[in-house]
């Protein structure tokens, strides 16, 4: 058996087993020997708190706010690029001016149909 | 019991420091494992009044707790081992306080901070005030002061480290963590219609109270 060419292989891998398992093992002898378990209501509670959890945690709730979210973001970008645009606006020229009104329409036109869609109404 | 005597270190501490005098350094499991734990007590962070503010002065810079091994205020009982009572305990304030120290995992300590959490202090006349934590938990170290300054809850700190380091795994002075037997639940006291109820717990506070200027 040891002339197998495996046998060093096998020989490193229960080492290697042994060096994972013994810490785990020793750690659960400790916990058995010097740990003794002192459970109670108060300690298996499942949320730890001064306050004793009221109601059930399976409520339902809107998520209707990442909408006003993206609507907001997509604002804030334009103001990133209105910026610029308004800094060097005596330097532009007709073209620079007709992109800027489509890149501003467009966003106008997302805002209007959302308001359409009854998005901005909160209820 | 005879065993354990063989195996208490204290016998041994002359041995110790000889052979430690020739470069050789004996220790015990024990002395191990108390030297892991006193060194890594994490508190639980929570503070009730004007002593909070001084417990955080002593875990920044200036006095840094961190260098005891204190550093990591835990948000949560159940990864805390200290609970610093840092304040007036109201008895609006004690079921919570107590019900918290219930959701501490073993082993863990209690340090009453100041002279409320001790007795009452300053406030004790006064009808809402718990006059002193202790009549619920077993605090560990008190610590006077009105409030006391962060060198003091420093020495509270060491004073806790030595009493952990003195703590034996084995025998019948073995710490009640330790005891399979031992209950680990402290009743949480509730609002009454003077008072908390019960006053306090019979089993950490055995002096019985009378009224409620006691």
């Amino acid at each position: 058996m040891t002339s197998s060419p495996y046998f060093s292989l096998a020989v490193l891998f229960v080492a290697a087993l042994g060096f994972g398992l013994a810490p785990l093992g020793l750690a659960w002898l400790w916990a058995r020997a010097f740990s003794p378990p002192k459970p109670n209501p108060i300690k298996n509670a499942i949320y730890e708190c001064g306050l004793v959890s009221k109601g059930d945690a399976w409520v339902q709730f809107r998520s209707a706010y990442y909408l006003y979210g993206i609507i907001f973001l997509i604002f804030d970008v334009e103001a990133v690029f209105l910026l610029p645009f308004a800094v060097a606006f005596t330097g532009l020229g007709a073209a620079a001016c007709a992109a800027m009104l489509v890149f501003v329409l467009l966003l106008v036109e997302g805002l209007a149909w959302a308001w359409a869609k009854g998005v901005l109404t909160w209820v | 019991m005879m065993n354990y005597e063989l195996e208490s270190n204290d016998m041994d501490q002359e041995l110790k420091i000889e052979l430690g005098k020739q470069g050789i350094f004996v220790t015990t499991i024990e002395d191990l494992y108390n030297w892991g734990r006193r060194s890594s007590v994490w508190p639980m962070q929570f503070g009730l009044a004007c002593c909070a503010i001084e417990m955080i002065a002593t875990t920044m810079a200036r006095y840094d707790l961190a260098r005891f091994g204190a550093e990591v205020f835990r948000p949560s009982p159940r990864q805390a081992d200290l609970m610093i009572v840092s304040g007036t305990v109201t008895k609006k304030m004690a079921p919570q306080v107590v019900r918290l120290y219930n959701q501490m995992a073993e082993p863990r300590y209690v340090i009453a901070m100041g002279a409320c959490a001790i007795s009452g202090g300053p406030f004790k006349q006064g009808y809402n005030v718990l006059k002193g934590i202790d009549r619920y938990i077993p605090v560990d170290v008190h610590i006077p002061g009105c409030p006391p300054r962060p060198e003091a809850l420093i020495q509270a700190f060491i004073t806790l480290q030595e009493k952990i380091d003195g703590q034996h795994l084995t025998g019948p002075d073995r710490p009640r963590y330790l005891d399979a037997n031992a209950q680990g639940e402290f009743p949480v006291p509730e609002r009454g219609e003077h008072d908390l109820e019960p006053t306090s717990n019979q089993g950490v506070w055995p002096v019985q109270i009378q009224g409620l200027r006691d």
